[in-house]
């Protein structure tokens, strides 16, 4: 027996997976269209190679991937574009991005892929390279691109684990690729575990998953130092950094990156895209998701990436009094803004929610300090004072205090008697310091934009004077080389995208605070909102007149 | 259903509080057993007296009244209120101490979860300092006192401060166990001699000893569901054993043994019910160890050299004043900044 490890905390909510682990996964039915967003990924987004009216095949890339860290978008099947433009998509922001809508002409007809039998005497740059041009990307949840997370490290990584727990309650799609895709899950596994010269293999699975552990077991036995390894099921048990804990017994601390530790964390969904996409040329443009709630037949779906909400719901049959859909688990998925949008490469799960399953919130009490919400803290914070600083607007304690260790896994507000929306008032906190930030980071920007432009406009009179002496005194002398800003310019560009990128994500950061709802609220509490949406007012005002200071050098 | 987690445990701080209430009846009927139930009046006095104290304040502070007059902390203060002071009193002097300790203790510093000082304990050293008299008439045990009082009479002299003819107080109430000890060595009486005294029972007082046991009871209950962690109640109650059995050990003669300590006055009460108020208590395990050991030290040391009858109430009220120091000092690594510190 593997020596497991615990970590602080956790949970256990009722699991609530029976309901769509009974049956297969099932192929959805082609949709009416997909809207399929250029940017599902962390990083760039992709940039548009279609256009409007063009005819694409299934596989053919639309969105070619673009900087650092991006990853390619493809058509999930062939068909016309339809429209090239922004919509709204499963994000908790509800801000509209570039999505580009596909009506699907019925052949489904593929591109010409590129297999590969083997991929081991393939260089590994080359074998990143497909994976981008795959799209391949963290399908937990995280969504970074792959290919950016299989590099060789400068540390050894010792141990690949692969995350097949699946603790959030309601979500199967994981527990559902194991039992039946297992071989290809660890043939993905094996893939990796080469391009990070990983020693081993970990896959750890919560133990009230039995079929999903006996299928990984089984298909593990025929690798070499790989193992599947049952886990305590509790909450937030799937998190990378817990089940990395309990794995291996290493903390990983926010802000330090696993591999500096050995370790490199992968979902088995996406261990069986990235299978699929060298071994196969397939790109991503299908996953499973779950979709159960308030709906007749919860089931998983293998659903193409783009199919619009309403339509993959529709297939398990939504019920009556449905209220909203709710994108991930009931502990950290986000409520969408609408069912229109397309499933994306994020979307795990999708919960018709009724009031029946998610009653309103409570009256919400004062903090009594009972520590409930510290005792099943995964991250070992002390989330009543957390929540005493961020209601108090003292953001430099809250930081003090270890407010960007907390994972948002909502463990604590599930616990708390008093029925405080603790996250909410932790990601309030984080986005007010972002936006601090920015506007710290624009201001900063803009005093060194001035003093930089002051500096020049003395050099260029000091010059000018300068040449001027010298034409007087020597008349028959060379001209002087052209003055250049180019290079001093360069940091200011550098410096204002970082403003931007750090703007955008106060942004996306401040519009997940929204409340959607006053009801049942105390006056206090509305009181308390009011100032949180001024707040976010002015958030969003510092993001504005920190992007109209745009260099105009 | 706002936001994530649309989730939360069925739980609740007026079951929280409920469950509280519910540990302390076990104490209640042995007290109820042991000196007649002269108790029930004063608890029904404090409960009546703080709630309609909180619905006032709450009122006035313009606070929704449902939701927190259904929480039980205003009912869960009266009762310890009302299990601190001595039940043979005139009815007023529970009904002020209620009526402070919710309305000035527990109000005027910003409510349910923000008052410092425990609302009861406070409610207590002003009833011992504004009227020590009347605080020091124990009702002595059934058929201790050189007479006993049946029910009618003592609801009599509660409601009207009258009593039977040819009874005087003295003659039906008598100092608690703790302060007859001190007031006899104080007269140079001997330990043996002292502990032979009928008030005395087999550790400590005659009866007391015994409601003491159910309070014990009752916190290993709220221990078990979980409602209190173990810091507390274990620290405190180890500590006191430990100092009272120090001094017991190199001075018998003037110092009575550690169980007696722990069986005498508000020393159960105090370790499971009143330090452990969440509120007014530290939040991390180690500043809730170094809060009741040093509780224990105090009470120790106010019942032996201070002038009061017990220490636990001035010793939860000292440590209360630290707690924010104590959070501050003993903040708890967190997750992956284990050698950070
Ligand atoms: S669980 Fe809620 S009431 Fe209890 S300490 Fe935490 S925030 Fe306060
Ligand atoms: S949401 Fe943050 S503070 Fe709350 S339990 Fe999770 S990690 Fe801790």
């Amino acid at each position: 027996m593997r020596k497991l490890y615990t970590f602080h905390g956790g949970v256990h909510p009722d699991t609530c997976k029976a309901q769509s682990n009974g049956r297969p996964i099932a192929k959805a039915k082609l949709p009416s269209k997909l809207v399929i967003p250029l940017r599902q990924h962390v990083g760039h987004g992709a940039r548009v190679v279609v256009e409007v009216g063009e005819h694409v095949k299934k596989g053919q890339i639309i969105g070619q991937a673009e900087g650092h860290v991006s990853s390619s978008v493809h058509a999930s099947t062939s068909g016309t574009i339809a429209a090239i433009d922004m919509q709204p998509v499963a994000h908790p922001s509800g801000l509209p991005e570039l999505c580009v809508t596909l009506i699907p002409d019925g052949l489904d007809e593929w591109v010409t892929l590129e297999p590969l039998e083997d991929w081991r005497g393939i260089p590994h740059s080359d074998l990143r390279h497909r994976l981008r041009n795959a799209g391949v990307v963290g399908l937990g949840g995280a969504v970074f691109p792959s290919d950016m997370k299989l590099y060789a490290h400068k540390h050894k990584i010792r141990t690949l684990v692969l995350n097949g727990a699946e603790c959030e309650p309601y979500i199967t799609c994981d527990d559902l690729l194991m039992r039946e895709r297992a071989e290809e899950i660890l043939m993905g596994a094996e893939l990796m575990r080469e391009l990070l010269h990983a020693d081993e293999v970990l896959i750890g699975i919560e133990d009230n998953k039995p079929e999903a552990i006996a299928a990984m077991q089984n298909a593990a036995s025929k690798h070499s130092s790989m193992e599947a390894i049952a886990v305590p099921t509790i909450y937030p048990g799937g998190g990378a950094k817990q089940l990395i804990r309990v794995l291996t017994g290493i903390e990983v601390a926010a802000g330090v990156r696993s591999t500096d530790l050995g370790v490199q964390c992968f979902n088995v969904g996406t261990a069986y895209s990235a299978w699929r996409a060298i071994r196969f040329g397939e790109p991503l443009i299908s996953r499973i998701v779950t979709v159960t709630g308030n709906v007749a037949s919860p089931q998983n779906f293998e659903a193409l990436i783009g199919t619009p909400i309403a339509e993959l719901i529709a297939e398990a049959g939504q019920l009556p009094g449905t209220t909203g859909i709710i994108m991930g688990g009931p502990m950290m998925g986000v409520l969408l803004p609408s069912d229109k949008a397309g499933v994306i490469k994020a979307t795990n799960c999708l919960i018709a929610a009724s009031d029946a399953l998610f009653p309103p919130p409570k009256p919400v009490l004062p903090c009594i300090r009972c520590t409930r919400c510290a005792e099943v803290c995964p991250a070992e914070l002390q989330p009543q004072d957390l929540y005493w600083f961020a209601r108090a607007k003292n953001l430099a304690k809250a930081e003090d205090y270890h407010l960007f260790d907390c994972i948002e896994c909502g463990a604590c507000s599930y616990v708390c008697p008093s029925n405080i929306p603790l996250v909410q008032y932790y990601r309030f906190a984080k986005s007010e310091i972002w936006a601090q930030q920015a506007g710290q980071k624009a201001a900063d920007a803009a005093r060194e934009r001035h003093e930089f432009r002051e500096s020049r406009l003395e050099r260029e009179k000091r010059e000018k004077a300068e040449k001027l002496a010298a034409k007087e005194k020597a008349a028959a002398k060379g001209a002087s080389p052209p003055v250049t800003d180019k290079q001093n310019a360069e940091p200011v560009d550098e410096m204002q995208r970082k403003i931007q990128a750090a703007i955008d994500q106060a942004k996306a950061q401040a519009a997940t605070v929204k409340p959607r709802n006053t009801e049942q609220l105390t006056p206090q509490q509305m009181a308390e909102i009011a100032e949180i949406e001024a707040r976010r007012a002015r958030i969003r005002e510092i993001a504005q007149a920190s992007t109209d200071a745009q260099p105009r050098e | 259903m706002l936001f994530s987690p649309y989730i939360t445990k069925p739980d609740s701080v007026s079951k929280i509080m409920l469950q509280v209430l519910f540990a302390l009846i076990p104490g209640v009927i042995l007290y109820v057993w042991f000196y007649g139930p002269a108790i029930l009046v004063s608890i029904l006095l404090a409960s009546v007296t703080g709630l309609s104290t909180e619905a006032l304040m709450l009122k006035l502070r313009k606070r929704p009244i449902a939701p927190f007059l259904k929480d039980n902390s205003a009912l869960l203060t009266a009762w310890l209120l009302a299990l601190s002071i001595p039940p043979l009193a005139p009815w007023w002097l529970i009904v002020v101490g209620t009526m402070f300790a919710i309305a000035i203790a527990k109000h005027l510093y910003g409510g349910l979860g923000s008052n410092p000082f425990n609302p009861a304990m406070i409610g207590y050293a002003v009833l011992i300092i504004s009227f020590p008299s009347q605080m020091t008439h124990w009702l002595a045990p059934v058929g201790l006192g050189s007479a006993g009082l049946d029910f009618q009479s003592q609801l009599n002299y509660i409601l009207k401060g009258a009593l039977p003819d040819g009874l005087t107080l003295d003659g039906v109430t008598m100092a608690t166990p703790l302060d007859t000890l001190k007031t006899q060595l104080h007269m140079n009486g001997q330990m043996q001699s002292i502990l032979e005294m009928p008030i005395y029972g087999r550790v400590a007082g005659v009866g007391s000893e015994w409601v003491s046991l159910g309070f014990l009871l009752g916190g290993l209950y709220l221990y078990l569901r979980r409602i209190i962690s173990w810091h507390i109640p274990a620290v405190f109650l180890i500590t006191l054993f430990a100092i009272s059995g120090a001094f017991h050990l190199i001075d018998p003669a003037r110092h009575a043994g550690p169980l007696f300590q722990l069986f005498s006055g508000a020393s159960m009460l105090g370790a499971f019910f009143i330090l452990t108020d969440p509120i007014t208590s530290p939040a991390t395990p180690r500043g809730r160890m170094i809060f009741a050991s040093g509780a224990a030290i105090l009470t120790y040391l106010i019942r032996v050299y201070g002038g009061f009858p017990d220490g636990v109430a001035f010793a939860t009220l000292l440590m209360n004043i630290c707690v924010p120091l104590i959070d501050a000092w003993t903040q708890p690594a967190v997750f992956g900044r284990k050698d950070e510190r």
